[in-house]
């Protein structure tokens, strides 16, 4: 027979472990739940926004009464435990029902403080707890007009919030003159203050309260300096206590709460407790993310598994008012031997504060702009050395390591360990693999999954974007460390050494040797293989069309409307009157309905049909043009600077060098689209410092950028190295590019490259290692042998003529 | 039934690729997969219209080149997490021959 396991309070901390324990050992209890409430387990933290109108109370059901029935869970709603015998191991509530248990949970929460003042107990004084209270509240915002609310912590704060809402009169009594003084400093307790009065909200400060002054009803406030104020409701936040009563009468060890080890474990080690109503290590918490902890550790002793531990908990804090972005965490009021780092910007309304002692996050403080907080966080649980970005990390995690256009999205450059949702504790990895191997594709499915944003769902925003950057665009996704794509479970750099080292040489053999979940892959994975192919092995693998991306497979970048574009490349910038004139006259002949000058010095022809593209290429190669491969994962341009031959400021001929450059570089494939420039001295016209590869010529030779990015997000290169000669600057390009072409993953940019690798690691092998430097430097030129031919006119010679004829109907 | 209307050899359309096919009344994108199966759907992606005929066969499914909807060329129907279907035309292969069900492609001047 299975061992009953009996849990008292039907609450967030109780029924997660239960939830656990399911996960664990479904099998292993026979399950009996009390609660006092009449309800199945709800989201108590949510009856903020329920108070607010902006949720309603079905809506933060966690676990409805078809749960309790699925998983075998006999539960009894409004029934409170009033005895636990320990003897006879049974609980028994007021109404006289009884329960015989194994183990026993004891998850009873808190209840509000209620100052020990006269008239605490007229009608209309209540606290902020559950369902009751916030049903008490509406129904009084609907016939009364004044509003008091003792307390400017938290939930004082978001009960005022809603009051508010509810289009009530409110005023916000506090002792002190700093609101939410656990949770945040005094400058930001002022410019919270002041975003809360704007909204209408009035505030008492340094104000006790002595009285409630009423007949039945409350009616009015009294201060002990005297003053008073009408009212029609007093709200108590003034903090809770936990309830402990019941394991009192028990006999069962406490002191501010019922006193457990780290195993969750009471003095009665067949009586287990969890949640607000317990103390550990001393300390009680009133926040779900320690409680969840709680559950997990609890459950796995009950399951006897044996080796959780909880430690305790470092809690963060956000407020749930809507439009209030506020962050705090750890020991965010500086004391001695500790430093402060402190950003304000008051137009803005942003504040941010780090109290840091040993170059490490003690305390972190947010306002206003609180993207960061979760990264801080991090930072401070893992006691992480920040002397290497101090100077910068008040400007944020994109401040320091995540360069590159890695999608656009924040969410996509925070590390798998990165903690997300910081109420259950679930990190980012947990959430992709979740979304990956689950298949999941709405916020819904993934709160269920992961249980991300499930609480008090302030992390939502950031869940939805892992969730998009995820299941998002194959084409712009990152690579990652993770698998290649659905179709395999092993990483880009698993597969590229599976090519290499075994020898692989086409796509049928690599799908076989490497057990391809899949016939063909898929358009993710395909145009990767067919890279990793074409690069390992340049003179053997025959490029497959098929797994090109259009772009690519046809040599001009489509367009929204299915058409293509053509541009034609210019060395350098460069161009004649005779180039420009045959340009017009293609133009012309074609009917070509817009040009315009890029933004990589060239001229993009837009809107060409499909079929016109072998002509019209005939045409641009008749004139001496080629493709400009503006369409590719290579080479786009070489931009140029007017340099030594024009420019008073030139120090060498910036010009000559970026003509040469294009010519040894145009053609290759690599991993992403790959930019070069050259400009002619440091005032650098031809940004050569937003380039994959950059050259600023000075007057003692050449300095080389490696890693700009100028798109979605912005990086400036890290500089390589200087050399002396043009005749370096090549060598060092082929190395450089040839490096990149075999170490970054399809569709990694440099920029994310080198943040991903590290500086140390290329300038190892292009810089420090002459004869390694020149060998990538042979590799790349045997590449580019294969690789120099202009696609256009193979094309326009008939090749691939499939593409742009369309098929007649016979008959 | 269909009357059935020669439009290609198998061998002129490219092994995991397309051939768009133009007719009076409609863009018809005729695939052939990696294990010579023929599919024809209209070459317009239910998104935002994008040429199904571009995009990249895999299997017996097309990502559309535009924002990368994947089609499920057996059924037309667009596979999760998007949502849509494209229409499709009857085809078959007879002697390396690939015929398509002209009924069904006069059916859609009416459309
Ligand atoms: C034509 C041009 C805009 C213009 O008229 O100036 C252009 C057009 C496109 N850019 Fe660009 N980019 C053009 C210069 C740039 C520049 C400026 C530059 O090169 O100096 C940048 C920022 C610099 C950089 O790359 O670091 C730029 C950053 C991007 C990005 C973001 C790349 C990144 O790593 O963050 C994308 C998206 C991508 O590549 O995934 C993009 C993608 C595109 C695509 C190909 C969108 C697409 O995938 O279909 C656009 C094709 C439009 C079309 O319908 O033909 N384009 N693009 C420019 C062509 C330059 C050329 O001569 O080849
Ligand atoms: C309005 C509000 C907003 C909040 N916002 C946040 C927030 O943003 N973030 C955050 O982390 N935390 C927040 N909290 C705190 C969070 O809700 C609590 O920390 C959490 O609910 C505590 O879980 P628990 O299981 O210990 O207690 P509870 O969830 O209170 O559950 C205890 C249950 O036990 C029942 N019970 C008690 N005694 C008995 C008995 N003898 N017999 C039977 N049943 C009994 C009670 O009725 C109750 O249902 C908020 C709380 C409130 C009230
Ligand atoms: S910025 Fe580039 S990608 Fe964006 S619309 Fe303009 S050309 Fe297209
Ligand atoms: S048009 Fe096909 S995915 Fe957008």
């Amino acid at each position: 027979m299975r061992e009953k396991l009996v849990l008292i309070g039907n609450g967030m901390a109780g029924v997660r472990t239960l939830e656990e324990i399911l996960k664990l050992d479904p099998e292993m209890y026979d399950i009996t739940v009390f609660g006092a409430e009449p309800y199945g387990n709800y989201n108590r933290i949510m009856l903020s926004p329920v108070l607010a109108g902006e949720k309603s109370i079905d809506d933060i059901i966690l676990n409805d009464e078809q749960w309790y029935v699925d998983n075998h869970i006999t539960l009894h709603t409004g029934q409170q435990v009033t005895h636990i015998d320990r003897y006879q191991r049974r609980v028994v509530t007021d109404d006289g029902l009884e329960a015989h248990y194994d183990r026993l949970i004891i998850s009873t929460g808190s209840s509000p403080f209620i100052l020990p003042i006269p008239g605490a107990d007229l009608e209309g004084v209540v606290g902020f707890r559950d369902v009751h209270d916030v049903d008490q509240m509406l129904a009084t915002a609907k016939h009364y007009k004044k509003a008091v609310v003792i307390g400017a912590g938290l939930l004082g704060l978001e009960a005022a919030d809603g009051l508010l809402k509810q289009g009530m009169d409110i005023t916000v009594i506090h002792l002190l003159d700093t609101l939410m003084e656990q949770q945040l400093d005094s400058t930001a307790g002022a410019m919270l203050k002041a975003s809360l009065e704007a909204r209408g909200m009035k505030f008492l400060m340094c104000h006790q309260t002595e009285a409630l002054l009423g007949e039945g009803r409350v009616q009015g406030i009294r201060f002990a300096n005297g003053q008073t104020i009408p009212t029609d409701l007093v709200v108590m936040a003034v903090g809770i206590r936990p309830n402990i009563t019941l394991a009192q009468s028990a006999g069962i060890y406490c002191e501010r709460g019922i006193v457990v080890s780290d195993t969750l474990a009471t003095y009665d080690p067949r009586i287990y407790a969890v949640g607000e109503c317990v103390q550990h290590r001393g300390i009680t918490y009133g926040l779900v993310a320690p409680l969840f902890e709680q559950a997990k550790v609890c459950a796995n002793h009950l399951c006897q598994l044996g080796y959780g531990r909880y430690e305790g908990s470092v809690v963060s804090t956000k407020l749930k008012v809507s439009g209030i972005d506020l962050f705090s965490a750890g020991e965010f009021i500086e004391t001695e031997g500790d430093e402060t780092l402190v950003m304000q910007d008051p137009a803005e309304g942003i504040y941010k504060k780090l109290v840091i002692h040993n170059n490490k996050v003690k305390g972190a403080v947010m306002y206003g702009d609180t993207l960061d907080g979760s990264w801080y966080f991090q930072l401070l649980r893992e006691e992480t050395d920040i002397s290497s970005f101090r100077s910068t990390i008040l400007f944020g995690q994109h401040s320091v390591g995540d360069a590159g256009h890695g999608g656009g999205s924040k969410m996509v450059n925070l590390s798998d360990d990165a903690e997300v949702c910081g109420c259950n504790g679930v990190c980012k990895g947990e959430i992709v693999k979740a979304i990956q191997d689950k298949g999941l594709f709405t916020l819904d499915e993934v709160k269920a999954h992961t249980k991300a944003g499930a609480s008090c769902g302030s992390c939502s925003g950031l869940v939805e974007q892992i969730l998009v950057s995820t299941v998002g665009s194959d084409f712009d996704a990152v690579p990652s460390k993770k698998a290649m794509c659905g179709c395999t479970d092993l990483s880009h750099d698993e597969v590229v050494e599976a090519i290499r080292k075994e020898g692989l040489k086409d796509m049928a053999t690599l799908f076989q040797y490497l057990n391809w979940n899949t016939p063909d892959g898929c358009a993710s994975c395909r145009p990767a293989l067919n890279y990793y192919l074409l690069c390992s092995w340049p003179e053997e693998y025959k490029d497959d069309a098929q797994s090109r991306f259009i772009n690519e497979r046809v040599h001009g970048n489509i367009q929204k409307d299915g058409t293509y574009s053509v541009v034609p490349r210019m060395f350098g910038g460069l161009c004649t009157a005779k180039d420009l004139r045959a340009i017009a006259d293609v133009s012309d002949k074609y009917n070509v309905p817009q040009m315009k000058v890029t933004g990589g010095q060239r001229i993009d022809l837009f809107g060409v049909k499909k079929e016109q593209l072998p002509a019209m290429w005939k045409d641009l190669n008749d004139a001496g043009f080629i493709s400009g491969h503006a369409y590719s994962k290579g080479l786009r341009t070489v931009k140029t600077c007017a340099g030594e031959t024009w420019c008073r400021f030139g120090t060498q001929n910036s010009i000559d060098l970026g003509v040469k450059l294009e010519h040894f570089t145009w053609g290759s494939w690599m991993p992403h689209k790959f930019k070069i420039a050259v400009s002619g001295c440091p005032r650098n016209c031809a940004e050569a410092t937003i380039k994959d590869f950059g050259v600023v010529c000075v007057d003692s030779g050449y300095e080389l950028h490696v890693g700009g990015n100028g798109g979605i997000k912005v990086r400036v290169t890290d500089l390589l190295c200087k050399v002396a000669t043009e005749e370096e600057v090549r060598e060092y390009c082929g190395a450089f590019t040839q490096f990149y072409r075999e170490d970054a993953h399809y569709l990694e940019r440099t920029a994310n490259w080198i943040e991903r690798v590290g500086m140390k690691r290329i300038k190892a092998h292009v810089v420090d290692d002459e004869a390694g430097r020149k060998v990538l430097n042979e590799r790349f030129k045997v590449s580019q042998k294969v690789a120099q031919v202009d696609p256009w006119k193979e094309r326009a010679d008939g090749a691939e003529s499939h593409e742009f004829t369309p098929l007649q109907m016979a008959g | 039934m269909s009357d059935w209307i020669a439009i290609a050899k198998l061998t002129e359309i490219p092994q995991r690729g397309a051939r768009l096919l133009k007719t009076d009344t409609a863009d018809i994108a005729i695939f052939r997969t990696g294990s010579d199966e023929v599919f024809a759907v209209s070459d317009q992606c239910p998104h935002l219209g994008g040429p199904l005929s571009q995009g990249i066969v895999h299997g017996n499914a097309v990502t559309c080149p535009l924002h990368n909807w994947k089609i499920d060329l057996n059924s037309g129907d667009v596979m999760a997490p998007d949502e849509g279907c494209v229409r499709t035309y009857p085809v078959k292969i007879e002697a390396g021959v690939v015929y398509l069900g002209a009924t069904e492609v006069q059916a859609t001047i009416g459309k």
